[in-house]
């Protein structure tokens, strides 16, 4: 197992290194869920993972599926509790909801109240925030205004084709103006425009020194848009580092450094 | 307090953006219409049939609006996974169970208004008088009930996967209460010692809805008012239950895989 704890080869950049103080500590992390059957013994979605995010990075977390990226990501925003371990965002027990007052979450294909429309849904989510009347009326302009939304905003979100939906869900993770902002495939299912769209959101967000965790199978996009990466494997946290120092130690694109990591063999050739 | 309101208000929002909603109202109102108006076999006495026809239609509408509105409350957020976003945000689970709560239990109370209102309307231009302190507490102790039915189906959502099955079981468990619960204790005196035990402890257990629909016959017969004392009891009764289906609602949606 190739386990860096931000050693030598994985230093991270100096803008986050200047600011050391992680927003995400994941300690001994154990995810179990129950057998489903009389006498089956429980599946292990998480082995032992411990891991840290600082302030200001962006962070890719990678895996096959099934390998407990989601169930990592449920365990930070309180929808699942740890077998074992723990797990603090700014230094609070995950499981507090007051640790989720200055995230924002975007979840893989989900989809919104449809008899609302796309303004009072963000108003909904608003207030969930205790975001000032005022406050959340411009927010929500100036977030309708970001995800190319305003023209539909009185709208119902039943009639959104896929790609609104997603933008409203990435409006709806930006209501609270997030300090941590956690993407689970943001840009799954999105046209090539909706994927740039979403990829100038987070560099922008980035340049402002928001942290963001991004759950992604789109490799080039994490390559482009990560400072360092984690891959993990039936659970288990097989490397974590910089993106530019992985792609140097291995001489090879984040795709194969991947595939390689996660032990996959190209069949021979014919 | 904030997210039980928020979420309370999506719940009002979403019944009254609903078709159902309205079919059911529109029903009711045209029965209790024609009730009121057509004057059966010229017999002035008959109004007393015609309230009773349309007190059951509306203790009936409102069960059915109660019931199916809170038993797919929180197995749509699942199944919809509307859920994420929501518990991603700093709620916690016994907000979402309050919040659902409050937001069925008002949506219900609001539509219950209604039908009352325009119960009493049709009344009282077919009697020429009205009784808005007797409409008053007949309307206060079928919403307490209601709070008591929205409750038991807020916790069997929790508990039974499916909505449909949950809505099933409320109703025969609220239908059978309203009609065998008086008789438990009845049926417990002539049975065998193990099985007359369990009837009588099933009898001390249950919500006793059958009280609440008792007070519909005194809208039926003009008579007097129950004692404010009583009503205040009853008043209590109703929120003890619903506070303890409440609870173990939490507590079974405390630790309850999100998925679907």
């Amino acid at each position: 197992m190739r386990v860096q704890a931000e050693t030598t080869a994985t230093q991270p950049a100096p803008r986050v290194r200047a600011a050391r103080n992680a927003v995400i500590q994941i300690q001994g992390l154990v995810v179990e869920y129950p057998g489903r059957g009389f006498g089956q013994s429980p599946t292990v979605a998480v082995k032992g993972l411990d891991l840290e995010i600082y302030a200001g990075e962006a962070f890719g977390f990678l895996g096959p599926n099934g390998a407990g990226k989601t169930s990592t990501l449920h365990v930070l925003l309180g929808f699942q509790p740890p077998t074992r371990g723990a797990a603090f965002i700014n230094g609070l027990d995950v499981r507090e909801p007051i640790a989720r007052q200055r995230i924002g979450y975007l979840p893989e294909m989900t989809s919104y109240y449809k008899f609302l429309t796309a303004e009072e849904l963000l108003r909904f989510y608003g207030r969930l925030f205790r975001i000032g009347r005022a406050d959340l009326e411009s927010r929500i302009d100036s977030l309708l205004k970001l995800v190319d939304l305003d023209g539909a905003r009185k709208r119902l979100i039943k009639t959104y084709s896929k790609g609104m939906q997603q933008r409203i869900g990435l409006a709806q993770a930006l209501i609270n103006n997030p300090d941590l902002l956690i993407l689970d495939e943001p840009t799954s299912g999105l046209d090539p425009l909706g994927r740039m769209k979403v990829r100038e959101i987070i560099e922008r967000l980035k340049s402002e020194g928001r942290t963001v965790l991004f759950s992604s199978h789109e490799l080039g996009e994490v390559e482009t848009v990560c400072d360092r990466i984690a891959i993990i494997q039936r659970g288990e946290l097989k490397v974590v580092g910089r993106v530019a120092d992985l792609v140097g130690e291995y001489q090879m694109d984040l795709e194969r450094i991947f595939l390689k990591i996660i032990g996959y063999t190209s069949p021979p050739q014919p | 307090m904030n997210a039980i309101f928020c979420l309370s208000g999506i719940v009002i929002k979403e019944l009254y953006r609903r078709k159902d909603f309205y079919v059911l109202f529109v029903i009711t109102a045209v029965i209790t219409l024609m009730m009121g108006t057509v004057n059966f076999f010229h017999q002035s006495g008959i109004v007393r049939y015609l309230k009773d026809i349309c007190l059951l239609l509306i203790w009936f509408s409102s069960l059915v609006i109660a019931i199916v509105t809170a038993a797919r409350q929180i197995p749509a957020e699942r199944e919809s996974r509307t859920i994420f976003p929501l518990l991603a945000k700093p709620v916690s689970r016994w907000q979402v169970v309050a919040g659902k709560f409050a937001g069925c239990w008002l949506a219900c109370g609001l539509a219950l208004a209604v039908f009352y209102l325009f119960f009493g309307a049709v009344c009282g231009a077919r009697e020429g008088r009205l009784m808005p302190a007797q409409y008053l507490q007949a309307f206060w102790l079928q919403w307490g009930m209601l709070a008591v039915v929205i409750s038991m189906a807020l916790l069997g959502s929790v508990v039974f996967s499916a909505p449909s099955a949950n809505v099933t079981i409320c109703f025969v468990v609220v239908v059978g209460i309203l009609i065998v619960g008086a008789y438990l204790q009845k049926l417990a005196a002539l049975q065998p010692p193990l099985t007359g035990c369990l009837l009588t402890l099933l009898y001390f257990s249950i919500p006793h809805l059958e009280w609440f629909y008792a007070v519909r016959e005194r809208l039926i017969f003009d008579q007097d008012l129950i004692g404010w004392g009583d009503c205040v009891l009853a008043t209590a009764y109703a929120a003890a239950y619903a506070g303890l289906f409440l609870c173990a609602a939490w507590l079974v949606f405390r630790r309850k895989p999100l998925a679907a």
